[in-house]
């Protein structure tokens, strides 16, 4: 079939959408954030099981996982799970508002981009030094 | 040889119709309130130690709150997971290994959630 003179090759055309030729706009940042965030947080749901099952386990379980998390990596991890959760929390409200009609003009598409990526930022640093300041910990 | 009212009734090439669409929003929409609860628990249990999660976490209301978060995020998840699937992995053979293995994952992640949360309710 390959060989067949009459079958004219191909012709290789760039696929929308061309993401090796445009400029990213940020609408297009937030899109694939909002997926990648989307895994980031199903991995994430793992060490929720292990958290609960080591709280289960008693003080030796619950230490191990302890050990693990405020290590400099397990630390990392978590800060990487808050701004995971706080943009796809802020992104997914989004999308619902997007559901519902509103939000679809290029003006406030581009608008929503940024809100979204500044909320997020904002919002998994204040968690973090809340924390750091000694502001957590309420539920003792 | 189906009539147009038959095509419809049968759900066309994708076999199903606005469900995922609609279990998607359904769950995004309980996530909300439940992921902010789920941040106000972890951060009020920062630097506290296993007794204070164990005595928060045995409490009925706090425990039924969090197996619903674990239940309806991996169930989000799984919807999400599987149109990631959809969109990148072409080939049938791995396409439903991973379906299989995001499905299994998620089940095998709740299971561990809820027995995990029985077992501080029974201490």
């Amino acid at each position: 079939m390959a060989d067949n003179p009459q079958v004219p090759e191909a012709r290789q055309r760039p696929l929308s959408p061309h993401l090796t030729i445009y400029r990213w706009p940020v609408t297009m940042m937030t899109s694939i954030t909002h997926r990648a965030t989307g895994i980031a947080l199903s991995l994430g749901m793992l060490i929720l099981a292990w958290w609960l099952v080591s709280i289960s386990n008693g003080p030796e379980g619950f230490d191990s996982f302890h050990a693990v998390m405020d290590s400099p990596l397990g630390l990392l991890v978590l800060f990487g799970i808050t701004w995971s959760l706080t943009f796809h929390f802020c992104s997914g409200v989004r999308h619902l508002a997007w559901d519902l009609g509103y939000g679809f003009s290029k003006k406030d598409s581009r608008l929503g981009s940024i809100w979204v990526i500044a909320l997020s930022v904002v919002g998994a640093v204040a968690i973090f030094a809340w924390v750091w300041t000694g502001h957590g910990g309420y539920l003792r | 040889m189906n009539t147009p009212l038959q095509r419809v009734q049968g759900l066309g090439a994708a076999h199903s119709g606005t469900g995922h669409f609609w279990r998607e929003r359904v769950t995004a929409v309980a996530l909300v309130p439940l992921s902010l609860w789920f941040l106000y628990v972890v951060i009020g249990l920062a630097g506290t130690t296993e007794v204070s999660a164990l005595v928060f976490l045995a409490h009925p209301w706090n425990a039924i709150l969090m197996a619903a978060f674990a239940v309806i995020s991996l169930y989000h998840a799984a919807l999400g997971l599987q149109v990631v699937i959809d969109d990148y992995v072409h080939s049938p053979g791995s396409k439903i290994f991973l379906l299989l293995l995001v499905r299994f994952a998620v089940i095998a992640t709740g299971s561990t959630c809820i027995f995990a949360l029985l077992r501080i309710a029974a201490q």
